[in-house]
């Protein structure tokens, strides 16, 4: 063997490390820096009782989920069935955040909708698809403008966040929640912020 | 010897046409790249003036408008931090829209407008385009810094 | 069920190509006829399940079943049947199991057409086309499987993306995978080649008909998908240097290094190292292509949705399959050194500076598309590698290959004498340099670029024709129509793809130069003018199609006051994706297109549209047909089949001695 003819192998090796590092800078497994600070302060209304207004100072003392959805959104399909199957044991507590339920689906326009119109249809919208995908949320809230989840960092639908007793940011999870996520991630997460007090 | 000679000059045909290569790729980067910028990083200055660059970041609600000949449009590119307002003369991709991802390419003038010669947006309504999406937690990470 | 049953169909030709893998090359290393005999059944069985797990998923598709995760996100209950069936290799499942069953097929019409081949050589062959199946099957099942089931079901579907409800789509993918796929068959032969030590020329000839097919597939496939995005993203361009055509262009480039290279190889038995190196090369930049959409690191307007895992999959095949060869190659290399001599001015050399130049240019293609990767890898910031950096390298790049390829035809095999050949090639050179400078002076655009572009483009033309009336003065005496008979098939192919070259060049250079755009704002009744042409706008009305509303604008388009066209334009609002989308209009002449696309409605109810002018740019495509017919004229020469015949002859003799 000369070694001239090894040239197009390291050549090449060189190459797939470097795309196997390449592989490890996907953009969605970027650390949030919001991870260990309190969750931003919110008040919004909630879907079910639209007249009442929930704080996130309301779960202080619990390990709950923050998870963002939106009726418009294709991945929350996904993943819907497995937070409801997660509320059915009884796992851990799950608040929705519906984001930009109406302006955020590409398939309305809002141009010039009013506030009080807008906040109607996205009742009646997110309603139905609670009643026809079934309800996993102990209540859910609506962000109508998206400044909230602007707050949160949200970049994209779904998204979730691990929010401990003291109201602090412990783990965010970009994308659909899978079972292999669930199982492999969330609940050793959650377990282990249990743990922590 | 004959042999030889030739080999030499194949070899070093070879090797001429590959540093030539070489330079031409070197002076095609040094002159094409186009670096990409937070509006964040924009408006602490550092951002070329007067140089191609490109700035992601998602379009502010409420910030496009047309001005009177119908073709130039004004709006406002955010990371959530900071703000830059954009002018662009030309369509629009489909895609376009406020409260979504996009990404401008252009320069920067002196009065602190940026005028794009192309926007991009993001071909799929769930996740912004990686630019724009990298903008938003680079502005964070710095609010957060900030307040501490 | 059914989509069950495409599943299980999916796991069955997961287990034969694992059988045509294993078995053959066992049997072939112990010369075991039995054993080798196993690879052509193991081949078209797998061939039939993939199939029938590809009409599996086409009928979730087509009957709508929801339940299905893929046709869930990819149709909708009131697409029109053409794009439920095109949906399924509109993502990233679907085109998985079509690069498959793309694969399955090359290796069928292996077994059917190369039945001449020594037994032992066609098991190798069969064996490392299994191998490469193994890895693709088991990547679509383990990582991305079509069939996954969504339930409950939802009531409707995603639809499939608009951009891709298109006819062009329809034929691109195919094509493409096709032409991707098909350099499996060059990597195979020589890969077999490489196993068997027996380094001849004879693999080389072999191979050369596969190798020219799969590379008229991969110009198809490229030429279509540059078609449909200049019609179809509404804004006249027709190449845009994105990762995912590039991804296609580079093996196109090592192809068409490797189609020359394999004539050299045959014919004169030289640069056999070289020759096997790339075909190693042009099917792992298939490969690596296949790794850059897919895998995420490079993101791409029309990339497919991305997921780590998948990437790292991709990745380790690649890794397996190209590192092992490559090890091969170095194994056994010295083995390939030698072959005919030749001098410095002499065909080959011609050929082999093409292939220097054909390989530097994929290069650079692949350094500027990963460019921004590394960059970002070494944390020195984000960058983007557009357009100007791509022509800045290729206009150099390809300027002396299109100048070697001039003198290669003219050139004798192994020896010939320069001044003869700068003799046959100069009146042609001269005439063409003049030719570009008056022409670049006639259309008013004298810039060294164009004057480049066209005096290139008139010496190809010129040559083509000085190269034919030579090949008809051969042989004097005899009637024009038995003299070109006498030419074969072959030569008719390089011909017919050199002259396409010329005829691209004058496309990308005539509409890159004097191409002329307009966006302008138009009430009904107004008027614009661009490039001689008079536009006036008669307004828009709905115009709604099956699962879309639309409206659709009215454009008169006259010159010197004689009517040449009514265009009409449309914008689409696509219901499931709420996703907008511009559908151009065009009216396509021989010497230029005009096209308009609709931007949006202003509150005055005025629209904005663009107008472009665009001269010659059908010739890109007429060049690339050309290339394409070159490549089928090339593989169908009658040379192969009568030596294919002679090969089974001298093959049984073989057997019947060894029998003995």
């Amino acid at each position: 063997m000369k070694a001239k003819f090894l040239v197009p192998l390291l050549l090449f090796f060189a190459l797939a490390a470097f795309l196997g590092f390449g592989l490890t800078l996907n953009p969605r497994e970027v650390p949030s820096p919001l991870i260990g600070k309190p969750a931003p302060e919110f008040t919004l209304a909630r879907l079910d009782q639209p007249e009442q207004r929930f704080a996130l100072e309301e779960m202080r003392g619990e390990v709950w989920l923050l998870n963002v959805w939106a009726s418009w959104c294709v991945a929350c399909r996904e993943e819907h069935p497995v937070l409801v199957r997660m509320a059915q044991q009884k796992l851990v507590p799950i608040v929705g955040l519906n984001y930009k339920e109406v302006r955020g689906d590409g398939a309305l326009n809002v141009r010039g909708m009013a506030l009080d119109t807008e906040t109607d249809l996205a009742i009646q919208r997110a309603r139905r698809w609670l009643t026809d995908h079934g309800d996993p949320y102990v209540l859910s809230v609506l962000d109508i403008d998206g400044r909230v989840g602007i707050d949160f960092g949200v970049y994209g639908v779904p998204e979730t966040f691990l929010i401990d007793r003291e109201g602090k940011i412990r783990y965010k999870h970009i994308g659909p929640i899978t079972p292999e996520v669930l199982k492999q991630v969330l609940l050793p997460k959650i377990e282990e912020v249990r743990r922590a007090g | 010897m004959k042999a030889r000679s030739k080999r030499l000059m194949l070899v070093g045909g070879g090797v001429a046409l590959l540093v030539a290569a070489v330079a031409l790729v070197l002076s095609a980067f040094q002159q094409n790249l186009v670096f990409f910028h937070t509006p964040s990083e924009v408006a602490e200055g550092k951002a070329p003036l007067g140089k191609t660059f490109r700035i992601g970041g998602m379009v502010e609600d409420g910030s496009i408008a047309r001005e009177a000949d119908g073709l130039t449009v004004r709006f406002a590119i955010t990371d959530t931090a900071k703000v830059i307002p954009v002018t662009y003369r030309g369509t629009l991709p489909d895609l376009f829209k406020e409260g979504k991802g996009a990404v401008v390419q252009g320069r920067l003038e002196d009065d602190g407008i940026f005028r794009a010669t192309e926007v991009l947006a993001k071909h799929d309504e769930n996740y912004m385009p990686p630019e724009a999406a990298h903008a938003v937690e680079q502005a964070q990470k710095a609010a957060q810094t900030v307040s501490q | 069920m059914i989509p069950e049953l495409g599943h299980f169909a999916l796991i069955l030709a997961l287990v034969l190509s694992l059988v045509q893998g294993i078995v053959p090359l066992v049997g072939a290393s112990r010369n075991s006829m039995a054993l080798m005999a196993v690879g052509r059944p193991a081949a078209q069985g797998q061939f039939f399940f993939i199939l029938f797990s590809y009409v599996c998923l086409t009928w979730a598709f087509v009957t709508s079943d929801f339940s299905v995760q893929l046709a869930a996100s990819n149709s909708h209950s009131a697409t029109p049947l053409m794009y439920k069936i095109t949906g399924v290799w509109g993502n990233h499942e679907g085109s998985l199991l079509l690069w498959a069953m793309s694969l399955s097929l090359w290796t069928v019409a292996v077994t059917v057409f190369s039945r001449h081949l020594p037994e032992a050589f066609m098991a190798r062959v069969l064996g490392v086309l299994g191998w490469v199946s193994v890895g693709f099957i088991s990547f679509t099942l383990v990582t991305s499987n079509p069939f996954d089931r969504l339930l409950p079901a939802v009531a409707e579907g995603r639809d499939l993306n608009p951009l891709l409800q298109d006819p062009g789509m329809i034929i691109h993918p195919p094509l493409l995978y096709m032409g991707y796929v098909g350099f499996s068959v060059a990597f195979a032969f020589a890969i077999a080649a490489l196993l068997s030590g027996r380094l001849d020329a004879a693999w080389a000839r072999w191979s050369r008909p596969w190798t020219t097919v799969a590379w008229v597939f991969l110009t198809a496939g490229i030429a279509v998908g540059s078609g449909w995005a200049y019609y179809e993203l509404g804004w006249g361009g027709w190449w845009f240097w994105d990762p995912v055509e590039n991804a296609s262009f580079m093996p196109w480039l090592l192809g068409t290094a490797l189609i020359h290279s394999l004539a050299v190889t045959e014919k004169r038995g030289a640069f056999r190292s070289w020759t096997v190196l790339l075909a190693i090369a042009a099917f792992s930049m298939s490969l690596l292509g296949t790794f850059l959409v897919r895998s995420g690191v490079i993101t791409s307007v029309h990339a497919f949705a991305t997921d780590p895992k998948r990437g790292l999959y991709i990745l380790a095949l690649l890794v397996l399959v190209i590192g092992f060869s490559l090890m091969l190659y170095a194994m056994r290399a010295n083995k390939l050194m030698g072959g005919g001599s030749f001098a410095l001015v002499s065909r080959e050399t011609s050929l082999l500076g093409n292939n220097v130049l054909l390989t530097v240019a994929s290069a650079s293609v692949l350094l500027g598309t990963l460019y921004p990767l590394f960059l970002d890898a070494l944390n020195l910031g984000k960058i983007s590698v557009g357009p100007p950096y791509f022509e800045a390298v290729f206009v150099p790049l390809m300027t002396p290959v299109v100048v070697l390829m001039m003198f290669g035809p003219f050139l004798r095999w192994k020896d010939d004498d320069f001044v003869a050949a700068a003799r046959k090639v100069a009146p042609a050179f001269v005439a063409s340099i003049l030719i570009g400078i008056g022409a670049a002076m006639a259309v008013d655009h004298l810039t060294w670029r164009t004057a480049l572009g066209l005096f290139l483009a008139a010496w190809v033309v010129l040559a083509s024709i000085q190269l034919l009336y030579g090949r008809l003065k051969e042989r004097a005496g005899a009637s024009v129509g038995s003299r070109l008979r006498s030419i074969t098939a072959s030569w008719w192919g390089m011909w017919l793809a050199h002259l396409g070259i010329g005829v691209f060049i004058i496309g990308v250079t005539m509409v890159g130069s004097l191409d002329q755009h307009l966006d302008v704002k138009m009430q009904e009744g107004q008027r614009a003018e661009l490039a001689g042409y008079t536009f006036t706008f008669r307004g828009a009305i709905d115009a709604d199609g099956p699962n879309y509303d639309a409206a659709r604008g009215i454009i008169d388009v006259t010159r010197n006051g004689r009517a040449i066209a009514t265009l009409t334009p449309e914008k689409r609002l696509y219901w499931a994706q709420g996703m907008p989308m511009t559908e151009a209009s065009i009216d396509i002449g021989p010497f230029r297109d005009v096209y308009v696309s609709l931007g949006e409605q202003l509150e005055t109810g005025a629209w904005i549209v663009s107008l472009y002018y665009k001269p010659f740019i059908s010739w890109i495509w007429l060049g690339c047909t050309l290339m394409g017919l070159g490549g089928l004229f090339a593989a169908a020469d009658r040379r192969y089949r009568r030596l294919a015949e002679r090969d089974a002859k001298v093959g049984a003799g073989r057997s019947v001695a060894g029998a003995a």
